[in-house]
């Protein structure tokens, strides 16, 4: 076996400084500017709720809001969103209670592994914040980008169509 | 030959090669019960179930049990969680070991009490005297209490006892789940923490033949390069930097390839193999085959398909002085340190194997082999703890995949049309291939280094649960039959494990040509299963199914919608599931709507029950309309979900299942039971719209239109 030391360059020397506004709080951190999002929030700022799943842009796991808009997180460099609003899963609590969707998805036990649930609420946030009338058939194109490999879909489809008819009322 | 010792008694479950009553369970002076599960939580909600059968057996609130993480240093050993065994492994023993805790905390209570047995009660963990006068658990219980072999004799409550069996406790673990928490092992983030990928091969056959070292070390953040064969592997301060290393690695690498795969992804390729054959089931009536008056033939497959976990596999490790500690999703943590053991040249007691849950795996993925690569990794930074995620096409080009298998069927009906003869043949690579085998490594990066291990000889898991011949032998009672077995040991592809094993293809098989036969006896194809099944049961599961879905007989399909049925018993001896589909076939095949009815005995918690069966119809949904692993003769060519559709949201069918109870019955493994119905059931209805029949899984566009012309 080949075992190589720390090399002579130091670690991070194309890292630059990036400031990120994520969850209502401005973050500096130091990073390649090439480096996406997913591994900013997740190694720097130790907000792991966003999950790695293809680094493609294909599964959704990662998927956070930016803007308003839900976007996967794996798929676009952390330089590219300074300036922008960012919410993750751990920042739509309010005043320590969880948000309606994540007290749906346990009211209605919307959930086996659990991996691809934390996209797929933000993916749901984003589509009710914009369309709180949103209905079965909008929900599912809306989430046509997050995939489910446990097949838990149908209990997801009822948690967050118990949100959007609470919406409604 | 006698050895001079006496034969222990067998416990139930897993108790019986866990003997000790506190390698199960803690009674805690701060009023808490820590239970050590050997079993392991994979998405299926096994932890709740357990503490369920705790608390029940020991009359404590839920809210006081305490899991204890699954963890080589304490935790019973109970091999792999997998087959649907772990309610009936690990929830036997749990159910006995609590039960027997319980006795022994009572009549302490009674001697402290100066009462007999029959006076107290407990509510809670506190036992009360009629006379008055209470202790609580917290304060008699004390060590050495339940230091003490098992005799497995103090019986579980009757049904009619139970509270917590059998109510829809909600999961333990969602709220932290959907709440953002660090919940799997991917979320571990130790101090001093490094991250490491492992540059595998383009290809099975492949040999790394040049790599600049000097180009890779020079990459920012790199802190160890780890070459040993066709093995390389990269150590970095950040996540983003090994996996910026690895894509150089990638591009600057040389490897020498070969052809080794089949010439294409048909699995016909499977019958001019080389294979070992056993019968398996043989019945011979002649006078009932002399009545044989039409015969029927038909060949199905089903292509090797990917477990396609949603979070690519990851574990930590760390190497410090000596020792690894190692956190993993794998499903058998003592099965993994047995092989990580031969690997790393060190004693298993040198190895600590924590669980931590991952995503969902559905049989053998590669957790296990991620956790080799942290290790190898581990040792080459000593002293810092380094974490391995797989990338995507890591995990879909190098798990082991559901193998490829071809089923034969021939039967003949007599002019009543009754089945009088049944001749099944089924062709198959080994459903096993995981560690903790007794010779080999079944770890993908040992058999890349410079001094490689031999992965296990392949083996078929013993009937009656089997491996590829699982629901082999029909469940129906025909006079002659005669079923064979053909193991083929080449395996071109790697193959394991995967949620329900050979069930999933022969049930198809089965369940499909038990359509065909119906449709040329001219019967229902609920009333032609029900006229050749004996078993209660399984009659109660499919009139229950028909009657939920509102099946008519004889009903007919009007050239694009059509509704059809299947059913198995799983194993031949777990849950009994039945399943019907409406399809909708246009340019390709839409599942509306399913049904499904299941029976797995004692229910210990419904919803978790639903949960699942309503999981494993969606799942086989998808498998069977769109799954198959795609190669040419040198490359898997399956890397990304754009290489392999899974069904989506906008294609999901509204499922309803029904839970025929049975209290009085012992719980049957339920985790896989929708499989093998389901598939079959999405065939017959297409057949049932249609008048096409689809014998080649999965039934995309292309299949359609060719079964039509």
């Amino acid at each position: 076996m080949l075992a190589h030391e720390r090399n002579a360059s130091s670690p991070g020397d194309q890292n630059v400084a990036i400031t990120l506004t994520v969850n209502g709080k401005k973050h500096e951190v130091a990073a390649d500017p090439e480096t996406p999002l997913l591994y900013v929030l997740r190694n720097d700022l130790k907000l792991k709720g966003a999950r790695y799943g293809c680094g493609l842009g294909q599964c959704g796991a990662c998927t956070v809001i930016i803007d308003g808009e839900a976007v996967q997180s794996c798929d676009v460099p952390a330089s590219a969103v300074t300036g922008k609003a960012i919410t993750t899963i751990e920042g739509i609590a309010r005043n320590g209670k969880l948000h309606p969707l994540q007290e749906a998805f346990i009211a209605e036990q919307a959930a086996q592994c659990g991996y691809c649930a934390t996209g797929i609420i933000m993916a749901a946030k984003a589509l009710l914040d914009a369309n709180p009338k949103a209905t079965e058939s909008e929900i599912r194109t809306a989430l046509k980008g997050n995939l489910c490999r446990c097949g838990t879909h149908q209990r997801i489809l009822h948690a967050i169509q118990r949100v959007a008819k609470e919406l409604r009322q | 030959m006698s050895t001079g010792e006496t034969t222990p008694r067998k416990l139930p479950g897993s108790l019986n090669t866990n003997r000790q009553l506190d390698r199960w369970l803690r009674i805690n002076r701060e009023g808490t019960v820590s239970v050590f599960p050997g079993k392991v939580e994979i998405g299926q909600g096994i932890l709740t179930a357990l503490s369920q059968i705790v608390a029940e057996e020991l009359d404590v609130a839920l809210g006081r049990i305490r899991l204890a993480p699954t963890d080589t240093s304490y935790s019973p050993d109970e091999g792999m969680t997998s087959g649907s065994q772990s309610i009936t492994d690990g929830g036997a023993a749990l159910r006995y070991a609590a039960a027997e805790a319980r006795d022994l905390l009572m009549q302490r209570a009674a001697a402290q009490l100066g009462v007999s047995l029959e006076q107290l009660s407990v509510t809670d963990g506190t036992v009360t005297a009629r006379s008055g006068g209470s202790v609580t658990y917290w304060d008699i219980a004390t060590d050495e209490l339940l230091a003490r072999e098992a005799t497995g004799q103090v019986p579980p409550k009757p049904a009619a006892q139970h509270s917590v069996i059998g109510t829809a406790v909600p999961r333990h673990d969602i709220p932290a789940k959907v709440g953002g928490t660090p919940s799997y092992v991917h979320d571990l983030d130790l101090p001093g923490m490094l991250h490491g990928r492992v540059a595998r091969p383009p290809s099975y056959g492949a040999k790394l033949a040049a790599l600049d070292e000097a180009e890779v070390r020079a990459m920012p953040g790199v802190v160890a390069v780890v070459r040993d064969g066709s093995f390389v592997g990269v150590v970095t301060e950040r996540e983003d930097q090994a996996i910026r290393t690895l894509q150089r690695i990638k591009r600057i690498a040389r490897w020498d390839e070969r052809a080794t795969l089949p010439e294409n992804t048909n699995p016909r390729f499977l019958l001019k193999e080389v294979s070992e054959d056993e019968v398996i089931s043989e019945k011979s009536d002649k006078a009932a085959a002399g009545q044989a008056a039409k015969t029927l033939e038909a060949e199905y497959t089903r292509p090797y398909i990917a477990h396609a976990t949603i979070g690519p596999s990851c574990a930590l490790a760390s190497f410090d002085k000596g020792r690894f500690t190692i956190w993993t999703h794998s499903q058998g943590i003592y099965p993994l340190r047995n092989d990580l053991s031969r690997v790393l040249a060190v004693e298993p007691e040198r190895i600590t194997v924590i669980h931590c849950d991952g995503a969902g795996c559905y049989g053998h993925n590669g957790a296990d082999d991620v956790a080799l690569d942290a290790a190898l990794l581990a040792r080459a930074a000593p002293g810092r703890p380094v974490r391995v995620q797989w990338m995507r096409e890591d995990e879909f080009m190098w798990e082991p995949y559901g193998p490829a298998m071809v089923v034969k069927l021939k039967a003949s009906l007599d002019t009543d049309g009754n089945i009088v003869d049944w001749v099944e043949d089924i062709w198959s690579n080994s459903h096993s291939t995981r560690p903790g085998a007794q010779k080999g490594v079944n770890l993908i990066a040992a058999w890349h280094l410079a001094q490689p291990h031999e992965p296990s000889p392949p083996r078929n898991p013993p009937l009656p649960g089997g491996g590829s011949h699982r629901n082999a032998i029909p469940i129906y009672e025909f006079p002659n039959q005669r079923v064979t077995n053909r193991l083929i040991k080449r395996m071109p592809l790697r193959v394991s494990a995967m949620r329900a094993l050979g069930a999933t293809a022969n049930v198809f098989a089965i369940e499909s040509f038990m359509d065909e036969l119906a449709a040329a006896a001219g019967a229902d194809p609920v009333e032609f299963r029900l006229r050749h099944l004996k078993d209660p049961r399984a009659r109660a599961v499919i009139e229950m199914v028909a009657a939920k879905a509102g099946w008519k007989k004889g009903e007919k399909g009007d050239g694009s919608r059509g509704r059809g049925v299947g059913f198995a018993r799983y194993k031949n001896g777990a849950c009994y599931v039945a399943v019907i589909v409406e399809v909708d076939v246009g340019n390709e095949i839409g599942v509306k709507r399913a049904w499904a009815a299941i029976d797995a005995g004692l229910v210990i918690n419904p919803d978790g029950l639903i949960n699942q069966t309503e999981g494993g119809l969606i799942q086989t949904v998808s498998w069977a309309l769109k799954e198959a692993v795609q190669f040419d003769r040198e490359r898997v060519l399956t890397q990304t979900w754009d290489d392999y559709p899974i069904l989506t949201f906008e294609e999901i069918p509204h499922v309803e299942v029904t839970i025929i109870n049975r209290p009085e019955l012992p719980p049957l493994g339920a985790g896989e039971g929708a499989q093998g119905p389901t598939a079959s059931a999405i065939a017959n209805a297409v057949f049932n719209a249609m008048g096409a029949r689809l014998r080649d899984l999965p039934f995309t566009r292309d299949k359609v239109i060719s079964a039509l012309a």
